[in-house]
């Protein structure tokens, strides 16, 4: 005999003010098995679990019905009540009569019934429960961080300094990411290399850190606590012990007219090259699309030139199968492409540049030493025209409907310091609003406006016409004025919208880790867990989670890092007893349920089974990893058969409460 | 064609390729066409019957007869459309595919007994094809039929003479058929209200006397264990205790094949009431073309069936339901 006792909560008003709780009460209390129903202003409360408590015990329950919030706010708080009474925790059922009740209904009666089916419902489920005790898993204590940006540095070094081993992939030859690209950070404007290369050298000499540059992640299997990576060492065609960095065949090879991509094309690379001098790790890469060793054999200069006889031409890529506890994306952003907006005239004239390339014309280490100049004919612009939101909270399909976050600032930045620098050139800046929420934000804003002059003019660009004196017309809108405008401009700059790294969507689909329409990882709640994908042992550092400044991105992945370690301090993990389970009696092994799984839980076994004649009979059957499975029961919906079920949430669980809730 | 297949079931079972042959053979009638294994030549040469009656899909049989240990390979007949429900089996790894000796032969489309009985033709005693005739050889004399007046319906709406997946051809491959008639008789389900369409089915499931015909000839029910069959399940019947229940037998089978469904068309051909089950999953088929793009249930042996897999392509689930709706 089943006793079950139902516990409604009035959370304050949220559920009371709409759902006439006592009804609810005593509709319940004429349930079959229910044997005690109370009610309690707030049940989550200490007195309110220890309601649930004394009735476990008073009344001997085998099982609990809890009508309150969500599952997700409390379910973990009730299970814990009713463990410490005695009672297995996975015996504990909550309706959830606020967030799908009385927050939705403005009716009391309707509101009142509605919150008894959902209870009904939950007591046919709760019939059926049946006790369930987590299994344990061992914990892989190393991390891997995708991605050598900021981002990943941060989480990477905040993990050694835990004493945990940690990987860095990152599929350029040298980590630093955008960052490193960065003439001067606001709103401190201290210079952004000078912070940064100090942390990257941490990384190559912390011992607990591996860094694998030029790597891509190729394969990612296994469940929180004990993934196995298998990650691609493209071949450099450098040996990456013998080279000593020292930039002899870079010098040497007579290939000279590789756009470099570290200066966004300004100027030329070889075809062997080191990014830039503060590379790390600082080993020179052949590009194998020009050298000419490579694509017909005819040269081999850095090869004789090497001291160290660090280049081999053979080298291939290389496969190397890791095994970590905790993966962390860090993939970072990319600038959007600008080319979709023709009314900015970007590929019509070398004039129109965006903001990144904007650092790198003003960034000592840049093509011009830092001297800003055109790039057309390399004179000095005396109007510049900055244009906000491109692309960014845009409506249109090649636009980005969110705001890029970072662009006001860094352009309020470009503006300060072009007429601190170059007091005789006049600065513009349109905009659609100027959003400075962040620690002495507006103050750099405002002194941008109102100290150096900069006239910012709230209004949009509609075209820009380059002329043949060199000069750009930019036709644009004052909204404030109400009028029209044309500049003549000597240079445009676009705050481009920034965009997920492109290779972060395959990652995602390896990582299983969901991802909303713009392609930002999604974390598994936007304001209780911000670091942590919904997959478990997945985390999420930087901007590959949504556009973020510096120190935003450095403290999120301190974060990370922090809730790594957490991961990685434990020995065993409990799973999530709620998963799917097969019948291998009736198991046809048709593979349904292994094709509709999103974690790759589902194996096959060839088993040996008795049939009625005394023969035996090998089958193939499903098998479940229980570490792996994550109880999503996708699999019991594809099952032809009705083999696959989930614990917890059985096939018969279901019914019951779709019985309940038309009876 | 008959003595054709006879020759070269015999060199492969004389070869030792093969142990048995899994072909055709007359039952009660010369039309009751019945599947059998034959196991040496001379059983192949006194029944082996290949002829315009062999409608029977034998891709099933093969799920038992080759997992039989110890017994060898057996070579298994299949004409263009049970070539796909073969290719599904083994993409559900249904059949151990290296027992089988798969022979595509090329289908003319098959007879349908009751169509040529209801021009008066009574006695029949064999069929076979002339041109753009059967020529129907009779107790009381041969009888000419064109083809078209005496093909079963599903051979009229014929998908494809190309086969999906066999180790060897017997004649020339044929071509996919276009699909202009395949789904006229769906489409005008389709056109009637709901109300229209319940009564339909109504009317036509009205009949089901739960023989269970349909789902034990069917290729793609194939559980070891059957919903219907298991009492764990919920929705195991003896005997049904709601006229509904029978409906709901069809309603729940036509969903348990959705996406696997080849269009065989064997649930209509052995319902003894006529009812004509295969529209239901032809609807399906039809759904899936159109949202999910063209797709051939069993056309390979591997890749996954659109309704158990996620493309970005995929449409809406809202779209769906507002179809259903219509």
């Amino acid at each position: 005999m089943q006793k079950i006792g139902v516990f409604v909560c009035h959370c304050g008003t949220n559920i009371a003010a709409t759902v006439d709780v006592k009804a609810v009460v005593d509709a319940l209390a004429k349930e079959p098995s229910v044997v005690f129903a109370a009610d309690y202003p707030y049940m989550c409360s200490e007195s309110g679990q220890n309601l649930i408590k004394d009735a476990i015990r008073e009344h001997e329950l085998t099982g609990v019905v809890i009508c309150s919030c969500s599952p997700r706010m409390h379910e973990v708080t009730f299970r814990r009540a009713a463990a410490s009474a005695g009672l297995n925790p996975y015996l504990v059922e909550v309706a959830n009569i606020r967030e799908q009740c009385s927050w939705i209904h403005k009716d009391k009666a309707e509101a009142t019934e509605k919150a008894i089916i959902l209870g009904r419902a939950a007591i046919a489920k709760a019939l059926l429960n049946a006790p369930l005790i987590a299994g344990e898993s061992p914990v892989t204590k190393r991390a891997l961080v995708i991605g050598g940006g900021i981002a990943g540095i941060q989480t990477a070094l905040d993990i050694a300094e835990a004493g945990f081993p940690v990987d860095i992939v990152e599929q350029k030859p040298t980590i630093g990411g955008k960052m490193a690209q960065i003439d001067k950070t606001f709103p401190t404007l201290d210079c952004s290399a000078c912070i940064l290369t100090p942390k990257m050298v941490e990384c190559a000499q912390n011992e607990n850190i591996r860094i694998f540059s030029y790597s891509e992640v190729e394969s990612v299997s296994g469940f929180v606590g004990s993934f196995t990576v298998k990650i691609r060492k493209k071949a450099r065609y450098v040996d990456e012990v013998k080279c000593t960095g020292c930039g002899l065949c870079t010098e040497k090879c007579p290939v000279k007219n590789v756009p470099n991509e570290f200066n966004l094309g300004f100027d030329n690379r070889r075809a062997v090259y080191i990014p830039f001098a503060q590379a790390i790790p600082k080993i020179a890469v052949i590009d194998p699309d020009r050298c000419n060793m490579l694509k017909n054999g005819k040269c081999g200069l850095c090869s004789r030139v090497c001291e160290a006889g660090a280049i081999n031409y053979k080298q291939t890529d290389e496969i190397v199968e890791e095994h970590y506890g905790a993966i962390v994306a860090a993939t970072g952003y990319e600038i959007s492409d600008v080319t979709r907006y023709g009314e900015y005239a970007y590929t019509e004239s070398k004039d129109v540049i965006t903001s990144l390339e904007f650092e790198r014309l003003t960034n000592a280490a840049g093509p011009t030493g830092g001297v800003l100049l055109r790039p057309s004919d390399g004179k000095h612009p005396h109007t510049i025209v900055f244009i906000q939101c491109v692309g960014s909270r845009c409506v249109l399909e090649k636009g980005k409907p969110y705001c890029s976050k970072i662009c006001c600032m860094y352009t309020a930045k470009h503006a300060m310091l072009t007429r601190e620098k170059y007091p005789d050139t006049e600065v513009y800046v349109f905009y659609i609003d100027v959003r400075t929420p962040g620690k002495n934000f507006d103050e750099f804003y405002r002194r941008a406006a109102e100290e150096f002059g900069v006239h910012y003019i709230k209004g949009a660009v509609g075209k820009i016409v380059p002329r043949a004196d060199g000069t750009l017309d930019v036709q644009a809108a004052d909204l404030i004025m109400d009028e029209q405008l044309r500049i003549s401009a000597d240079l445009v700059v676009l705050a481009a919208a920034i965009e997920p790294s492109k290779t972060a969507r395959k990652l995602a689909t390896m990582l299983t880790a969901s991802m909303d329409t713009n392609d930002f990882f999604t974390e598994a709640h936007p304001k209780l867990r911000p670091v942590e994908s919904p997959t478990a042992g997945i985390f999420l550092s930087g901007v590959c989670q949504g556009p973020k400044d510096i120190p935003e991105t450095v403290s999120q992945a301190g974060a990370c890092a922090a809730k790594v370690i957490g991961l990685l301090s434990k020995n065993k993990l409990t799973g999530n007893p709620c998963v799917a389970h097969s019948d291998e009696l009736m198991c046809n092994g048709c593979s349904s349920c292994a094709n509709v799984c999103p974690y790759g839980a589902i194996t096959y076994l060839d088993k040996e089974f008795r049939m009625p004649d005394r023969t035996t009979k090998v089958r193939r059957v499903a098998s479940v990893n229980p570490a792996v499975c994550q109880g999503c029961g996708a699999c019991t919906v594809a099952c032809p058969s009705g083999a696959m079920d989930l614990s917890g949430f059985s096939n018969s669980q279901i019914m019951a409460e779709v019985d309940a809730i038309c009876r | 064609m008959q003595e054709r297949l006879k020759a070269r079931a015999r060199e492969l079972l004389g070869d030792g390729v093969v142990t048995r042959v899994l072909g055709w053979k007359k039952g009660e009638f010369s039309y009751d066409i019945t599947p059998a294994v034959f196991e040496s030549a001379e059983e192949l040469e006194r029944d082996f019957v290949f002829d315009g009656f062999c409608g029977a899909n034998l891709s099933k049989y093969l799920i038992q007869e080759a997992s039989k240990p110890g017994k060898g390979k057996i070579l298994v007949f299949l004409k263009p459309c049970d070539s796909y429900s073969y290719g599904e089996l083994l993409k559900e790894h249904r059949i151990a595919k290296e027992n089988v000796y798969a022979v595509g032969i090329p289908c003319e489309g098959m007879a349908d007994a009751d169509r040529i009985r209801a021009r008066g033709i009574d006695g029949i005693l064999g069929i076979e094809h002339e041109g753009e005739d059967f020529l129907v050889h009779t107790l009381y004399g041969d009888e000419r039929v064109s083809v078209k007046e005496a093909l079963a319906e599903r051979c009229l709406s014929c998908k494809s003479k190309r086969h999906a997946s066999c180790d060897e051809l017997i004649g020339e491959e044929g071509e996919d058929v276009p699909d202009d008639v395949r789904f006229t008789e769906v489409a005008r389900l389709e056109a009637m209200t709901p109300e229209e369409r319940f009564e339909f089915w109504r009317g036509e499931l009205s009949r089901c006397v739960r023989c269970n015909a349909c789902r034990n000839v069917c290729p793609a029910c194939s559980c070891e264990n059957c919903v219907f069959d298991n009492p764990a399940s919920g929705i195991s019947q003896k005997a049904a205790a709601d006229p509904f229940e029978e409906n709901m037998y069809h309603i729940i089978r036509a969903f348990h094949v959705a996406g696997r469904c080849t269009d065989c068309g064997e649930c209509s051909r052995v319902c003894p009431e006529h009812i004509p089950l295969h529209l239901l999953n032809r609807k399906f088929i039809k759904d899936i073309d159109e949202l999910y793009g063209a797709y051939r249930a069993g056309e390979s042996e591997d890749g996954k069936n659109p309704l158990v897999s996620y493309t970005e392509g995929d449409v809406e689930p809202s779209v769906v339901n507002e179809r259903g709706r219509a």
